[in-house]
């Protein structure tokens, strides 16, 4: 795309975002609205995807909630809801997508640590 | 006189202050050159006509040059022409910028709908195709009875079946205008517009607003 271009439609970058790689383990802090008050809700869970693209960057966090459900949930990297993005934990991770986690238990699905 | 000529770029999405996500397609829309004003008297009716895209002289005939250089307009890709009613805000020669439009309006966007070649009915007119089990074989996909026995005798003409489909002139209708940069001449429009990235899009006020 020309660079006049870009420059006009260019969302900001949200600072509160940093780097994720998949693999992560992240805590994601979101704004939530409730009638007219704010509050910020946790989605705490393993990065499985992570896409690029500018304006439409986003990135998927998996966890198991209760009873062993599966939860995912997409989150778009340049939306000002996101509060703050914490990474507790770095994994080695040998490919960009990790939709095999899907098919895995919980004890099977623990990722190696990055060191 | 409110219409723009420009190319489709692409889509992508916006942040509002509140992080909702609006869906928009960007468009590079002007500078455009007022190249004619058609009138009742000489003409038959009234119109605007406009030029976009720069291009090289020499891939114009000599009459689009000579045409251009009544109003020393550089060498134009495009040429369109907007009806009006009423009276003129625009001159001979004007150069249009995207701040015709503003934030908040509803306009009208044309381009040409992305070609799709020969498609068969089920895909260019919504048909259902057949039932897949009970023994049926290759019908799946096929059209099913296209008439009647010897009365008429005939095909009734215009009924609708496999053919080239896409490549049509399509208008979306009352697409809000999110954002305006008149110095980049930049529009951005909710929602999407007919054509490929790249294919030549008009934009007017919403004729049904």
């Amino acid at each position: 795309m020309k660079a006049h271009i870009l420059e006009a439609i260019t969302q900001p970058v949200n600072p509160n975002v940093p780097e994720i790689n998949p693999g992560d383990s992240v805590v994601v802090n979101v704004r939530i609205r409730e009638g007219s008050k704010y509050r910020v809700q946790a989605f705490k869970g393993t990065v499985i995807r992570v896409r690029k693209g500018g304006n439409d960057a986003s990135f998927t966090v998996r966890r198991i909630a209760s009873h062993g459900v599966g939860v995912e949930r997409t989150f778009l990297s340049r939306s000002p809801r996101l509060e703050s993005v914490e990474i507790t934990r770095r994994a080695v991770a040998r490919r960009a997508q990790l939709y095999y986690l899907r098919n895995l238990t919980t004890k099977q699905s623990r990722l190696k640590e990055k060191r | 006189m409110k219409g723009l000529l420009g190319t489709k770029v692409g889509m992508t999405q916006l942040f509002d202050e509140e992080g909702r996500v609006t869906p928009v397609t960007v468009i590079e829309a002007g500078p455009c050159f007022v190249t004619q004003i058609k009138n009742k008297e000489n003409d038959g009716y009234q119109s605007v006509q406009i030029g976009f895209q720069e291009t090289q002289s020499k891939k114009l005939s000599g009459g689009e040059k000579g045409h251009l250089q009544r109003t020393s307009a550089p060498s134009l890709k495009h040429l369109r022409e907007f009806r009006i009613k009423g009276d003129l805000d625009v001159a001979e020669g004007q150069i249009l910028k995207a701040d015709v439009f503003s934030a908040g309006e509803y306009v009208d966007v044309i381009g040409t709908s992305k070609g799709k070649g020969f498609q068969g009915g089920m895909k260019r007119h919504n048909f259902r195709g057949a039932q897949i089990t009970h023994g049926q074989s290759d019908r799946q996909r096929a059209p099913g009875s296209i008439g009647s026995n010897s009365f008429p005798g005939r095909v009734i003409k215009g009924l609708r079946m496999a053919g080239h489909m896409g490549a049509d002139r399509v208008t979306a209708q009352n697409l809000v205008v999110v954002k305006v940069d008149p110095e980049r001449n930049i529009i951005a429009v909710r929602g999407s517009v007919p054509g490929a990235n790249g294919s030549l899009v008009v934009i007017r006020q919403a004729k049904k607003k």
